[in-house]
């Protein structure tokens, strides 16, 4: 295995057995909720596991963690064997998960400091780091309070202090900003980043594609318990096909002199006229747009309004599962 | 015992009083019930005059320490609904994917419980000396033990269901189920002298009724009966057995 990989899974398998009800048979019934999966997590990357509720995101990352024995299959988290070697790995990772856990019941200050001695921390150490946490994610205001006086933000905060407060080199996030508001999600992107940038390796699921895009370096896509396809945001993307740009015309008629213009010249992947619009499909969009004006410029067919449009994650999702995200979301 | 052992547990006793200490009011409010059988029972025994197994005039000396036994039992037996509240918020899963102590999780709650407890069996005692309590004070700190013993197991039990199940609505009726036969069969009542050969016979394999003869002979200064010995090694064994079977619970929930 290579030393860079923080995280490498090979085959790993989760399978639950649940109880039935009404049916024939014992009443026990297997649900494979994660069913093969092989992992590579390189060192300082964000690494985004993206995919609809009961994808088997959770229980991939409980299994990480030590909270849940796979079934099947092997995996090594910071080098350290997930089978045989658990008090490393629940030493050197930390982990938030979707409910967060902070103790509702006790101030911002007991939670850090409690779960700063629970890692070894003397009852002085714990206190200063709790501070210096409190500090570090603008928590000084209400941290003396009980946490459940909180608002979503700010819990999340704490959340997340906690899952930091021994400094470990791997953060698993579940879900980080799943019922957040607008910024309170955006500081927690910013929050994000920064750990990047002080060498933490994140590994982040998540269901919105939006924060995928936004924060991952590495993103694999998973459905159903299987991952359907790994890569940067912009290989993901550019698998999908090529850029979405819309001239508009003055008029019909212009569209229609632009459409056979382009034709002519550019190599499009697709390209049709709607009333006074010309919808093309184009590789490397960003570019030939450039390319496309002069051209139109040179003829005197005056382009009204221009719009592109990337491909986006959900796109991609759509390709490799036939399903829309947001779909599975609205259910 | 590894001194990381102790620290945990440490940590999370700490923990768990703080919470306890936060709202004081519900180490009163399960005090209610058996001072209730202190006020409005324990004159009917009086009057009840010489009955087999109560020698006469004796009813409060007989009556206490079942009565301290009862407490245990309910006292404890609902501990488990906050437990669930920490595995709803995710608290139990954080403290488990932290280095800790898998046994002080459950210990800590568990001895802070025996702790309220003995704090609640010594009022309830205090408040009885004045109705005539007899009580040798060396047998009375001994009974504590015992009751503390009594404690642990009926937390650990609930504990142990609200592992499994992980919601509130199937461990209350649990939970019922098991105190009231268990109580009703330990003579804490009415002595089980009153009972028809059957149900004294049923009453033998009830763990907690051992606890009530053994905390009624040290009450009254009997140190070497074997209903003693037989107490603490039946409850003590009890006590650790349910408590290990909690914990297998919680392991279980990280499988």
């Amino acid at each position: 295995m290579s030393s860079e990989l923080v995280i490498e899974t090979k085959g790993l398998r989760k399978v639950f057995i649940s109880k039935e009800r009404g049916g024939k048979g014992n009443g026990k019934k297997e649900v494979e909720a994660v069913k093969s999966i092989d992992l590579a997590v390189r060192k300082g990357e964000i690494f985004g596991f993206l995919g609809p509720n009961g994808a088997g995101k959770s229980t991939t990352q409980k299994m990480l963690s030590t909270l849940l024995c796979p079934t099947d299959g092997e995996a090594k988290v910071l080098g350290f064997d997930l089978a045989r070697q658990q008090e490393q790995i629940r030493q050197n990772v930390g982990c938030v998960s979707q409910a967060g856990g902070a103790d509702l019941g006790s101030t911002g200050t007991e939670n850090l400091v409690l779960q700063s001695q629970l890692y070894g921390m003397d009852s002085a150490t714990a206190k200063k780091d709790a501070a210096e946490f409190a500090d570090r994610f603008q928590m000084t205001s209400f941290i003396a309070r009980p946490a459940q006086t909180y608002s979503g933000g700010q819990k999340r905060r704490l959340d997340i202090a906690l899952g930091m407060i021994h400094h470990p080199q791997l953060l698993l996030l579940d879900e980080p900003t799943t019922g957040l508001d607008p910024q309170s999600r955006a500081y927690l992107w910013g929050e994000i980043k920064k750990l990047k940038t002080e060498g933490v390796t994140i590994f982040l699921t998540t269901q919105y594609m939006d924060e995928a895009d936004k924060l991952c370096d590495t993103i694999a896509i998973i459905d159903n318990g299987e991952i359907i396809v790994t890569g940067t945001p912009g290989e993901l993307k550019s698998s999908v096909g090529g850029d979405a740009i819309v001239f508009s015309f003055q008029s019909e008629e212009t569209a229609k002199k632009a459409q056979i213009l382009v034709t002519e010249t550019i190599q499009a992947e697709k390209i049709q006229t709607i009333n006074n619009t010309v919808h093309l499909t184009i590789k490397d969009g960003e570019r030939k747009i450039a390319d496309i004006l002069r051209l139109l410029d040179a003829k005197n067919l005056e382009a009204q309004t221009v719009t592109l449009s990337r491909p986006s994650l959900d796109d991609v999702f759509l390709k490799y599962t036939g399903r829309s995200l947001r779909e599975d979301l609205i259910k | 015992m590894s001194m990381k052992f102790l620290h945990d547990t440490k940590l999370m006793f700490i923990r768990n009083m703080q919470h306890t200490v936060r709202t004081p009011v519900f180490i009163f409010v399960s005090m209610f019930q058996p001072l209730m059988y202190l006020l409005l029972f324990m004159p009917l025994l009086n009057g009840l005059g010489s009955v087999p197994g109560i020698p006469a005039g004796k009813a409060v000396d007989e009556f206490i320490p079942g009565l301290l036994v009862l407490e245990a039992l309910f006292g404890t037996a609902f501990v488990g609904f906050s437990l669930i509240d920490d595995i709803r918020t995710g608290v139990i899963e954080r403290f488990l994917v932290t280095p800790v102590t898998r046994s002080s999780i459950l210990l800590g709650r568990v001895l802070r419980d025996a702790v309220i407890l003995l704090l609640q069996c010594i009022l309830i005692t205090l408040v009885a000396i004045p109705f005539g309590l007899n009580v040798n004070a060396a047998g009375f700190l001994l009974s504590l033990l015992l009751y503390a013993l009594v404690g642990i197991t009926m937390a650990s039990v609930s504990y142990g269901f609200a592992l499994i199940y992980k919601i509130e609505d199937a461990l209350a009726p649990t939970l019922n189920t098991i105190t009231l036969p268990v109580s009703l069969l330990s003579g804490i009542i009415l002595p089980l002298a009153l009972a028809p050969v059957w149900l004294q016979d049923l009453s033998k394999i009830n763990p907690f009724s051992y606890a009530v003869d053994a905390t009624r002979d040290l009450f009254s200064g009997n140190f070497t009966s074997l209903g003693v010995l037989e107490g603490f090694v039946i409850i003590g064994v009890m006590a650790t057995l349910v408590f290990l079977w909690s914990l297998r619970s919680l392991k279980k929930m990280a499988a």
